[in-house]
């Protein structure tokens, strides 16, 4: 029987397009892509279309939400970062979508492409980047140095601050992304003993299929975690634009 | 009724809510918290991605100077270690529950701060 864990990341193209010798297909994860977009679009708006002020299942649903992201936005920006909410917001909707209909029985799991969560991982690291150069011109460069070293050790701190700073969209993206990877690849190769175990006798079968099931919601647990890591991430970032120490 | 004094209470609660709330945005409002303990998994998960993006990162970073400026391999060397120390420095910062900001000793700091605050 062949069966391959890393196939189900296999990018498939649905409508085949070219424009200008680039290859643009709509893909099976973009496909995945716009299911996410109007999900969250049906689900934000139809939600509180009703305006209640008692609010139903629904609207209390995307008021959690909401409250979630815009707690974690005063708790880690401030005041300030309230400007940047819509962006935060769509970030976490967006990768938390994403997430949670990977996990969904023949879904694709766009996040669990490097190139997707780089792809994020960089607007964040750029917006973040010009924020602060806007917000604080080149006396945001200040902040690789930290205040009261002896200035002979600034030639070694730093360049290992910048590199430090320069990893994060990379250390973003590749956390989102090998959590994932990792997660969908545990439950294909589960799966798998499911069934190789299974087909001969009941029994055997039952102990993969248990662990299938415990590791199924450890994977749930996951996917909210890691939207969350990334977006309290980018919250800190956006800090450190905001308010230099 | 005896509700008719009710609506007045219920402004000044509207203002004495206003009033904690801003107090709180001054108390705690400022600053990033250090992200929650994560599991074992998880930990070990990110100081290993923070090692090996520090080092590529710096590796990266060197090669693309030593193009530029045409003194391949030396920068390259050099941002290896350097990486290398970004890395391990990143990887501690991890493992000490340190917030995630820019620079070592603020983040030490604050975090010094905090612990007083609690104790």
């Amino acid at each position: 029987m062949a069966h391959n864990p890393i196939e189900q990341f296999q990018i498939t193209p649905i409508v085949d397009l070219k424009i200008a010798g680039v290859n643009v297909s709509f893909t099976n994860s973009s496909a995945m892509m716009v299911l996410a977009v109007v999900l969250i679009t049906a689900f934000l708006t139809l939600s509180v279309r009703s305006r209640a002020l008692v609010p139903g299942r629904w609207q209390s649903m995307a008021e959690v939400f909401y409250e979630f992201i815009a707690n974690m936005l005063r708790d880690n920006v401030g005041a300030e970062g309230r400007r940047y909410f819509p962006f935060i917001f769509t970030l976490f909707m967006f990768v938390l979508f994403g997430n949670v209909l990977g996990l969904i029985p023949g879904g694709f799991a766009f996040t669990s492409h490097v190139i997707v969560t780089f792809g994020m991982a960089a607007v964040v690291f750029t917006g973040v980047t010009i924020i602060g150069f806007y917000r604080h011109g080149l006396h945001f460069l200040r902040m690789f140095f930290p205040e009261g070293a002896p200035l002979a050790t600034a030639v070694i701190l730093v360049p290992i601050e910048l590199i430090s700073y320069f990893s994060r969209p990379f250390s973003l993206a590749v956390r989102l992304f090998a959590n994932m990877t990792v997660g969908h690849i545990i439950l294909a190769v589960m799966g798998g003993f499911v069934v190789s175990l299974g087909t001969f006798y009941v029994l055997p079968g039952i102990v993969p299929f248990a662990f299938l099931g415990a590791v199924t919601v450890l994977e749930v647990g996951i996917a909210l975690l890691q939207a969350y890591v990334f977006t309290i991430l980018s919250c800190i970032y956006l800090h450190d634009a905001i308010h230099m120490h | 009724m005896a509700e008719q004094g009710d609506p007045p209470a219920f402004d000044d609660l509207e203002a004495r809510l206003r009033a904690a709330r801003a107090r709180e945005d001054e108390q705690a409002g400022r600053g990033p918290s250090a992200r929650t303990p994560t599991t074992g998994l998880g930990l070990g998960m990110r100081l290993a991605v923070e090692v090996v993006v520090g080092v590529g990162v710096g590796a990266g970073l060197g090669y693309g100077l030593d193009r530029w400026l045409g003194s391949r391999p030396w920068l390259m060397v050099l941002f290896l270690f350097l990486g290398g120390a970004a890395g391990v420095m990143n990887a501690y910062r991890a493992a000490k529950g340190l917030d995630d900001t820019v620079g070592l000793g603020a983040a030490r700091q604050r975090q010094s701060e905090q612990n007083e605050k609690n104790n």
